[in-house]
């Protein structure tokens, strides 16, 4: 599998990122820059957590308007898969890959603690690891979380089989609609989702529950 | 000329920094107010003389850039 992160000013989990898209993979990816203006040819690209250009604006607003997205947007629209963790869930959404916002944490709190997701769809190359229903520990740390989006909106993705995880009953760390910690476009090539699934395979503390996820990808696209 | 854009939560759409303030009012003991709702002012100096120029201008970043019109609202003064 031949991934590539996409690195802004402002993001920090580009590391932990390539470590675990290296486990999984065997390779080290591409890190890419968000200046550059062309891609290299790659099966997944990565925009990772972190507070691009210091959040100002909206989170993800300035990012999203990088020199780099259209091509990225172009890529995805040729089908290449596409994760946004975090931040980089708020450049998609921004970017319109993915439909709705992500909101202030509704309890004005930075989020950092474990939570329990839920696997509401498996039938994906980033879900195929899990069992649909799977109960998953795993990791948040951030400020602006709070998925939304209009009714109209939520149904749809709902019909669609468009959620990919959901908070576990109780475990709403920012008051997202519906519980939603991860969405799915309309093709099911990008997924975004706030929890960071790469803290969790593994390579130290936290347990290893995001490791399906790379696994699953690395399957599906090597 | 100057542009001055207001944008603002759309209704409806959850505003818990405008909850945490009017907490705060209300505990300083300002009575009565019942709801506020924060937002942001972005002020423009533009080279653009042209009123009708500017304003198509203004609105294009603002729906490019400045508002997120899946949650946001804005207004555009122009000075």
């Amino acid at each position: 599998m031949k991934a590539g992160i996409v690195v802004f000013p402002g993001s920090n989990r580009e590391g932990d990122m390539a470590r675990a898209l290296e486990q999984a993979s065997g390779k080290k990816p591409t890190m890419l820059w968000h200046a550059d203006t062309e891609l290299p040819d790659l099966d997944l690209i990565v925009l990772p957590g972190g507070f691009s250009h210091g959040d100002y604006l909206r989170c993800g607003a300035m990012a999203a308007r990088s020199p780099i997205m259209p091509e990225v947007i172009k890529a995805a629209e040729r089908g290449v898969r596409v994760l946004g963790v975090c931040n980089g869930f708020q450049i998609l959404t921004e970017t319109g890959l993915l439909p709705g916002a992500l909101m202030r944490n509704s309890n004005l709190k930075f989020a950092c603690r474990f939570v329990k997701l839920k696997v509401e769809n498996n039938a994906t190359p980033f879900t195929q690891g899990y069992n649909k229903g799977d109960v998953i520990q795993v990791v948040v740390a951030h400020g602006d979380g709070n998925y939304f989006a209009d009714e109209a909106t939520l149904d749809r993705l709902e019909q669609d089989d468009r959620i990919a995880f959901r908070y576990a009953e109780g475990t709403n760390p920012n008051g997202a609609i519906r519980d939603i910690a991860g969405i799915f476009n309309e093709r099911k090539t990008v997924l975004g989702l706030m929890p960071h699934l790469e803290n969790v395979v593994g390579l130290a503390a936290g347990g290893d529950d995001g490791k399906p996820m790379f696994d699953g990808l690395v399957k599906a696209l090597a | 000329m100057k542009a001055r854009v207001h944008v603002t939560l759309k209704t409806g759409v959850l505003d818990p920094q405008g909850k945490a303030i009017q907490h705060a009012l209300v505990n300083m003991g300002f009575a009565g107010v019942n709801e506020v709702r924060q937002g942001k002012v972005i002020e423009l100096e533009l080279a653009e003389t042209d009123p009708t120029k500017a304003k198509a201008a203004v609105d294009a970043m603002c729906t490019r850039l400045l508002a997120n019109t899946v949650i946001e609202n804005y207004r555009i003064e122009l000075a």
